[in-house]
């Protein structure tokens, strides 16, 4: 139904949307000391889509997502689910936060951590079901 | 052992690649996980047998008090060992059974889970735990029944199985929750020693009648008893292991579990006789009425399950005994019989028993696993069937109460037993060779391990009935409560219980010599089955179809504004009338209000206006977007950051699917009345009056000190963060969070079915049109 735009949308979507990505992944790292989140992240990641799709069509953003947006909200139910597990290692209640310090390089990877990827990952990809969905029509032969 | 139960529910989702990397043999590498439970429960046996109750602690919420501690006692590693043991040959068997299926990985999937949901269920202490597996016992044995998907009958036996027992689940719910409330403790173990308080409290019976709901539905106790046979339409490696050896068996577990807490009061005693006699004879009758060897088999299981009620019922130290030695008896013989049912089909390619004959030759191994397991289903001497009916015909005989009606009943059950059991055992394999659908053959080695161990076993321990005596004390003593030795023989001496099984063979052997005579006697009876339980269930249906149909014209007629007319005048009614009658309207406010603030709160308002006005409807979402982004200037002015970003992206995205939305739909008109304005008027402007009462009531009253002061303490030391908004979502409140998350997912996935059918019925419609010329 939305066909490719004008060829400043084009030109800018194609420039934006790296930077729109990168913003978000920046946006969902270092959610937990500043503002940012999983939540935020995913709303700006799913803006950057929706903008290319604006631009191009759903066909490219289908292709250039390589999964189908329902398969993300799968896949972030999965991680949000599994990052609540961990704990059973140490014998601490369910969803108890795991914290762990990759030595060299200072990074600290934690169960939350997983757990906004998951949340990210479902944002994400409900908001592209819904926008692809009423982008074209519902059909699922992209 | 928690870890081993849910670590196979993790092997249960890698079903799928499993079977990419072992193609049909992913059943014989799954089934390693039961064989190496099952070599584990057999070493944990003479601690157990020595009167030891292993406890496995693992907290889940403690602050619910909710754990998913395991506890492993004579009666929980009777059932754990039934389970994994049969699991293993079941995994076996159904790779063979199913070999090629292309939905083969599911069936793992599905089976595997309720291995482990079942495991769980006997395992667990905690009455939360024991009925979330309770639950997803239910659920797995759904999709299991429904397995052949596309066939209906298949889904509506497994909605059927899937209705009673939940309905049955609804109602063991508010019993145990009555159970922890009396017994003030969510642990079985604790409650079941406090057997005195609970039989005393007033709520006893209510608690008592609720569980058996739960228990009779599960175990398919009559009058629920329809749903069982139905229930074979799952494949029949599905219907030896869910619904003869494990699944139906989870009620009564339930109820030896609550034996020795609950029992021996006279609603106990007199219901669980009644209950279970009836049952035992109800279903050895109307297993006569079945040419069907699966319909058959199911019968005879619900009237094992029967007997096995009836047993916990009478509650002597000798029916405890027969109770521990009929559930093995049962599971081993029954197993043995379904999993040669499969073979017989699998191999024939009918269910029909009157269609087979004289396959003795051609399946020697199946014909003689067949006729052992028979045997001992028949009771008959030296197999293990025959210690346990033995035992069943003491404690009725020496029963307290209904000391005729008991022993009657069991006679009659028995009798017809037997003659089903020769039916199974002498039909299919004697006689005159029939012509059948398939060339018929032995079955593969994996179909056949079972069958052979199972029946080998059911002779093995009625030869020497001793080695069993372990295991079965253990489980007496379970259920007893107190320690209760058991020593089984297979010869007692002549006397009366032999008697009557003496008899019951020569009646049953005449019943199944004049079966066929005997069907049409049955046929006669006829219209009495149609109006049986199951016709309750079915208007039971209809009325709550009736009743939904009625509600849904009733509250959702498809108009959005009705709906936001309805939500908002119960949100005002019901928020109105609490704010009113706990707070008064008196309110006390400072207006200290800086420029730039009565400017935003400017702008909204014009937004809000406009958007009312607006002719175009364009034109209105952008108003609506500007009050949208005046909230989020307000969230940035008052310093939240985090909301500001979220409600600017959120207003982003809503405009663009609003833009998208309006795309569809047809040109903005005005179809509503003045009157109809009117009361739309009236209901936002008293939602709007009810949003402002309530917010100034906030900022009057503190009721309680706010939590934020410790989140902002807590956030840093103990969620490793400064952002706290983060720390609570994805740390502190992380179950909230991840409900929300499954709430997005569960609208997104709505969103995009609604889209795909409304495509569908769209594109049918213009078909046609289509196909003419577009170009003119």
């Amino acid at each position: 139904m939305v066909r490719s735009g004008t060829l400043i949308l084009s030109v800018a979507a194609r420039l934006l949307m790296p930077l729109q990505l990168l913003f978000s992944v920046f946006l969902l790292l270092r959610g937990h000391d500043e503002p940012g989140g999983g939540f935020i992240a995913g709303l700006v990641a799913a803006g950057a889509f929706a903008l290319y799709m604006f631009a191009y069509g759903t066909q490219a953003t289908r292709a250039m997502l390589r999964v189908a947006p329902q398969d993300l909200i799968g896949m972030g139910l999965f991680l949000g689910v599994a990052s609540t597990l961990p704990a059973w290692w140490h014998g601490q209640p369910f969803m108890t936060a795991q914290w762990w310090t990759i030595p060299l390089i200072g990074f600290t990877f934690s169960t939350p951590l997983i757990f906004d990827i998951g949340v990210y990952l479902v944002v994400l990809g409900s908001v592209l079901t819904a926008v692809v969905g009423l982008m074209d029509g519902g059909r699922d032969d992209g | 052992m928690q870890l081993a139960v849910l670590g196979g529910f993790v092997l249960a989702a890698f079903a799928p690649l499993l079977h990419r990397w072992f193609g049909d043999r992913a059943g014989l590498v799954m089934a390693l996980l039961p064989a190496a439970l099952s070599l584990w429960l057999f070493a944990q046996l003479p601690a157990v047998v020595g009167g030891e109750v292993l406890v496995f602690e693992q907290a889940w919420v403690p602050g619910l008090d909710i754990e998913l501690t395991f506890l492993l006692d004579g009666l929980a590693l009777l059932f754990a060992l039934l389970i994994s043991v049969i699991g293993v040959f079941v995994l076996v068997y159904s790779s063979a059974y199913l070999k090629g299926h292309p939905d083969l990985a599911r069936f793992h999937v599905v089976l595997v889970a309720f291995m482990m949901s079942m495991l769980g269920l006997v395992l667990a202490d905690n009455l939360v735990a024991l009925f979330v597996f309770w639950e997803l016992t239910s659920i797995t044995s759904y999709l299991l029944i429904g397995f052949n998907h596309t066939d209906p009958e298949a889904r509506k036996s497994a909605s059927q199985g899937l209705f009673v027992t939940v309905a049955g689940g609804l109602a063991l719910m508010a019993g145990l929750v009555m159970l922890a409330v009396v017994g003030e403790s969510w642990s079985l173990q604790t409650l079941v020693a406090q057997g005195d308080t609970l039989r005393a409290h007033p709520l006893y019976l209510p608690i008592l009648l609720c569980l058996l709901a739960g228990a009779f539905t599960k175990s398919a106790q009559f009058p629920f008893h329809f749903w069982l046979p139905n229930a074979m339409a799952a494949p029949t490696p599905v219907s030896a292991y869910l619904h003869s050896a494990t699944m139906v068996k989870a009620g009564i577990y339930l109820l030896a579990r609550m034996q020795p807490g609950m029992g021996g009061t006279e609603a106990w005693v007199t219901l669980l006789s009644l209950f279970g006699a009836v049952t035992m004879v109800t279903g050895a009758f109307l297993a006569l009425r079945h040419t069907g060897i699966k319909s058959l088999l199911a019968y005879s299981t619900i009237m094992a399950l029967g007997t096995l009620t009836m047993l916990l019922g009478i509650g002597t130290e000798e029916a405890m005994i027969a109770f521990g030695t009929f559930l093995l008896a049962h599971s081993l013989y029954k197993g043995a019989l379904f999993l040669v049912a499969g073979i017989l089909d699998h191999e024939t390619g009918t269910k029909d028993i009157s269609a087979m004959g004289g396959l003795r030759r051609v399946m020697p191994v199946s014909a003689t696993c067949a006729g052992v397991a028979a045997l001992s289903l028949g009771g008959v001497i030296p197999l293990f069937g025959f210690t346990a009916k033995e035992l069943m015909f003491t404690s009725v005989l020496h029963a307290e109460r209904f000391t005729v009606l008991l022993p009657a009943l069991s006679l009659a059950a028995a009798v017809m037993t037997l003659a089903a059991a020769a039916i199974v055992a002498l039909r299919p394999f004697f006689g005159n060779r029939r012509e059948m659908p398939r060339a018929p053959h032995e079955g593969p080695p994996e179909m056949l391990a079972g069958p052979l161990v199972m029946a080998g076993l059911s002779l093995l321990l009625g030869l020497m009935p001793g080695l069993a005596s372990g295991l079965v004390g253990a489980t007496a003593s379970s259920v007893n409560g107190a320690p209760l030795p058991a020593s089984l023989s297979l010869w007692h001496g002549v006397n009366l219980p032999l008697g009557l099984s003496l008899v019951s063979l020569v009646l049953g052997l005449l019943i199944f010599r004049y079966w066929d005579y005997w069907r049409i006697w049955m046929r006669s009876l006829e219209p009495l089955f149609a109006r049986g339980p199951e016709m309750g269930y079915f208007k039971i249906m209809d009325l709550i179809v009736t009743i939904s149909v009625w509600q849904t014209r009733m509250l959702q007629n498809g108009y959005i504004r009705n709906y936001l007319v309805m939500t908002l005048m119960v949100l005002v009614g019901l928020t109105g009338y609490t704010l009113w009658s706990r707070h008064g309207l008196a309110f006390s406010f400072a207006l200290d209000v800086r420029f730039h603030e009565a400017l935003v709160a400017g702008l909204m308002v014009a937004g809000a206006v406009t958007a009312c006005i607006m002719r175009l409807r364009l034109a209105a979402v952008a108003s609506v977007g500007v009050m949208g982004f005046c909230i989020a200037l307000t969230f940035v002015i008052f310093s939240a950051p985090d909301l500001g970003i979220t409600q600017l992206l959120i207003e982003t995205l809503t405009v663009i699917l609003l833009i998208l939305v309006l795309f569809r739909l047809p040109r903005f008109a005005s179809l509503s009345t003045t009157l109809e304005r009117v009361r739309d008027l009236v209901v936002a402007g008293a939602t709007g009056l009810l949003m402002t009462l309530l917010i100034l009531t906030v900022l009057d009253e503190r009721l309680f000190p706010s939590i934020a002061d410790y989140m902002i303490a807590n956030s840093q030391p103990e969620g490793h963060g400064h952002n706290i908004v983060n720390v609570i979502l994805v740390d502190f409140r992380a179950l909230d969070t991840l409900g929300e998350v499954f709430v997005l997912a569960l609208a997104a996935i709505g969103v995009y079915a609604m889209l795909s059918f409304h495509v569908d019925e769209y594109d049918a419609r213009r078909q046609p049109e289509r196909k003419e010329p577009r170009d003119g």
